[in-house]
């Protein structure tokens, strides 16, 4: 026993010895004089590299760094427990703190009333405090473009849309794809099922190949991680997938042979913007919604080349005419039913 | 002067068996956070000393340097108290029950349930809810018990399983009647049904810290100053020799699977009581019931060894925090753990091998 801890010792010193040399003169970039905000963000579980809706809120924060060399602090959450402490910690150093995630209304509604004096932002839920301002977007309008995009693409007259879990708010994807598949091809039969997870991209992968064996020929998902799963299906069996939040074809380029659209959700928009007003002093609580008018949901840039002119130019029109406010799409399922869509 | 000579050879006898049991342990500690250093060094680009300056005073800020990180520090360690506890019961006797996560997250729905009765007073609301948890957690726990008695099923098999039955039920209640418009929670529990927060409404730490301390005490005594304890250990020691000496072992099996659920079950309970006053809606699990195994096995599954345990691990789940407002990558802390996890380990397998040597020995001899 001795002779080990001599050991561990000795061999302690001895590799401290030569890690003191590889010293590096590295300073922290400081930025001096000008008094400047300090920003923070707490993302969900997803946390850091979800290559979707975490990502995408930071993403809005590095433009901040890039413009304002504004560097923000950034804590991962790992489970729902961590919400209100990591959000109460951001709150003791920086000005403005984001909650990303609708899951962190509730801590963060309880860290804004302990912390008056701060301003916070929230992404996908509304928090009613004079120092909060809430982002939520109308993912409905952007999942009925999906849908139109399906409707006209199917062969087998099923489509598939896969959803993460079933909380009001994926509820809005599945309102607004069926909606949209409903008004371009009312004959078509919209299979639903939930993963009840975000991440498991195995059972993501099972779900789709069973919907494909259903006979559906395109499915959507709003599954954020569990989605790689169905594109991995699709490709297995050479069938449609639409991805969901970012431009997936970009960010899965692998895949990118099968994936028709995505749905783009502009949450680095969101953080962007709360940062920018904030820096400049013009920071406005109150609650403010993305949709296809705001350009805060949209049809991602890369569109499968396998997409007709016609049906990207049907959607537009769709896209034209919703942003006209000549209808409204449904934002929960059991509002689908009773959705007329009108002739464009 | 023979009786001296006696005590002073059992006292110096006492004092090595303490240095071997706290040895590996503490070792594990040590090299734990000296590993880390490197990878400090690495992800911030640092030197060695300036890597451990910055490591220990990020480590300690969260932890117990500051006021508010302090409650954290304690917050985080009261749930893992009970579930390191429900383990090291099921490790005394010979049994690993994976399903302390299950019967954790029965407790917190028993809590939320009963939480949400109206017009009982709040003495009576509180103790009807720690009840709940440990009726909950300890049926749960009974289930696979009672299959490896009679069946002999592997505990490990069914209680891995009968996680991920809790996780569903649970869902089904959060997301059903008691869903609270949304949120991707319940309802918050009535006021009546929440634990005393000694230290003011805003900071979570409530009295659940004492329940588990108080725990600790009524668990060390059970299994060592009780008849019920003794045959407990002695099936955990042999379960043949243990029917040989005349103790029935597969009561005792159902039993410490019905102490481990019930102490996991009122863990649960404790922490919607005490400290998110609701229950998610679980995409995955809460993992109280997971790092309860690491803690057991660290604290060699003694209660009074639970104490500091849980008292490191739920500390250094609270500096995570701290770790990344230094911009450190958190998976620093889970590298601590899992090479603490990994020394601890091997500390049985250096056990092993003096065993052999042993009787090796014998055998020449």
């Amino acid at each position: 026993m001795k002779k080990l801890i001599a050991l561990m010792a000795t061999l302690t010193l001895t590799v401290g010895l030569f890690s003191g040399c590889a010293k590096q003169e590295s300073q922290q970039p400081q930025q001096p004089n000008k008094p400047q905000i300090r920003i923070g963000l707490a993302t969900d579980e997803g946390g850091k590299g979800d290559k979707s809706f975490n990502d995408a809120a930071i993403a809005g924060l590095e433009r901040i760094k890039a413009e304002y060399g504004i560097e923000p602090q950034i804590i991962e959450s790992r489970s729902a427990d961590d919400y209100e402490p990591n959000l109460t910690t951001l709150a003791a150093d920086n000005d403005l703190i984001f909650g990303v995630g609708f899951k962190m209304a509730d801590a963060l509604k309880t860290v804004a009333q302990n912390n008056p004096d701060k301003k916070f932002a929230i992404v996908d839920s509304v928090v009613d405090l004079p120092n909060v301002a809430s982002y939520v977007f109308k993912e409905e309008e952007g999942s009925f473009l999906m849908g139109v995009i399906a409707g006209k693409m199917t062969k087998t007259n099923i489509v598939g849309f896969l959803g993460g879990s079933k909380f009001e708010l994926i509820e809005k994807f599945e309102a607004g794809f069926r909606a949209g598949v409903k008004a371009v091809n009312p004959k078509a039969k919209v299979i639903v099922q939930y993963a009840n997870t975000f991440s498991d991209v195995a059972l993501g992968y099972e779900i789709a190949k069973k919907m494909y064996n259903d006979g559906a020929d395109v499915i959507y998902h709003a599954a954020g991680g569990a989605g790689l799963g169905l594109f991995n299906a699709a490709k297995e069996m050479k069938k449609w997938a639409i991805g969901v939040d970012s431009d997936q074809a970009v960010l899965v380029p692998d895949k990118a042979d099968v994936i028709l659209a995505s749905m783009i959700k502009r949450v680095d928009t969101a953080t962007y913007t709360a940062a920018k007003a904030a820096i400049e002093g013009t920071f406005k609580p109150g609650t403010i919604v993305l949709g296809l008018k705001e350009d805060g949901v949209g049809i991602s840039k890369t569109i499968n080349p396998a997409v007709p002119k016609e049906v990207i130019d049907l959607a537009n029109k769709y896209k034209q005419a919703i942003i006209e406010g000549k209808f409204t799409v449904p934002s929960k399922p059991s509002e689908v039913d009773s959705f007329q869509a009108p002739q464009i | 002067m023979t009786s001296n000579n006696t005590k002073n050879a059992v006292n110096k006898r006492y004092i090595q068996n303490a240095i071997d049991v706290l040895m590996f342990p503490l070792i594990a500690i040590v090299l734990g956070l000296f590993v880390a250093v490197f990878f400090v060094m690495w992800a911030k680009n640092l030197g060695f000393f300036d890597g451990v300056a910055t490591l220990f005073s990020a480590i300690w800020e969260g932890t117990f340097g500051k006021r508010a990180n302090f409650i954290e520090t304690l917050v985080a360690t009261t749930p893992l108290i009970f579930t390191g506890l429900a383990h090291s019961v099921a490790f005394r006797t010979g049994l690993f029950n994976i399903g302390v996560e299950g019967q954790f997250i029965m407790g917190m729905l028993a809590a939320a349930l009963i939480g949400l009765i109206p017009g009982i007073p709040s003495f009576i609301h509180v103790i009807l809810v720690l009840l709940g948890g440990v009726i909950f957690g300890a049926v749960w726990a009974a289930i696979p018990g009672y299959l490896k008695a009679k069946v002999g099923t592997n505990e490990v098999v069914n209680t891995i399983m009968m996680n991920f039955i809790a996780m569903n039920v649970s869902n089904y209640f959060v997301k059903g009647p008691i869903h609270r418009e949304g949120s991707a929670s319940s309802k918050m529990i009535l006021e009546s049904a929440q634990l005393y927060r000694f230290l003011g409404p805003s900071e979570r730490v409530n009295i659940g810290l004492f329940i588990g301390l108080v725990l600790i005490f009524v668990i060390y005594w059970l299994l060592w100053k009780t008849t019920i304890g003794y045959e407990l250990r002695a099936v955990g020691l042999n379960r043949h020799a243990a029917e040989y000496g005349g103790i029935n072992s597969k009561k005792n099996i159902v039993l410490a699977m019905v102490i481990s659920g019930a102490i996991a079950g009122l863990g649960g309970a404790v922490h919607v009581a005490g400290t998110i006053h609701k229950v998610h809606q679980l995409v995955g699990f809460t993992n109280y019931g997971f790092d309860g195994i690491a803690v057991a096995l660290l604290a060699k599954s003694h209660p009074i060894g639970v104490l500091f345990s849980s008292l490191l691990f739920g500390g250094l789940n609270s500096s995570a925090r701290i770790l990344q407002k230094y911009r450190i990558p958190k998976q620093i802390v889970y590298i601590i753990q899992g090479i603490i996890i990994i020394f601890v380990a091997a500390d049985y397998i250096y056990k092993w091998f003096k065993e052999k040597k042993k009787k090796e020995a014998i055998k020449n001899a």
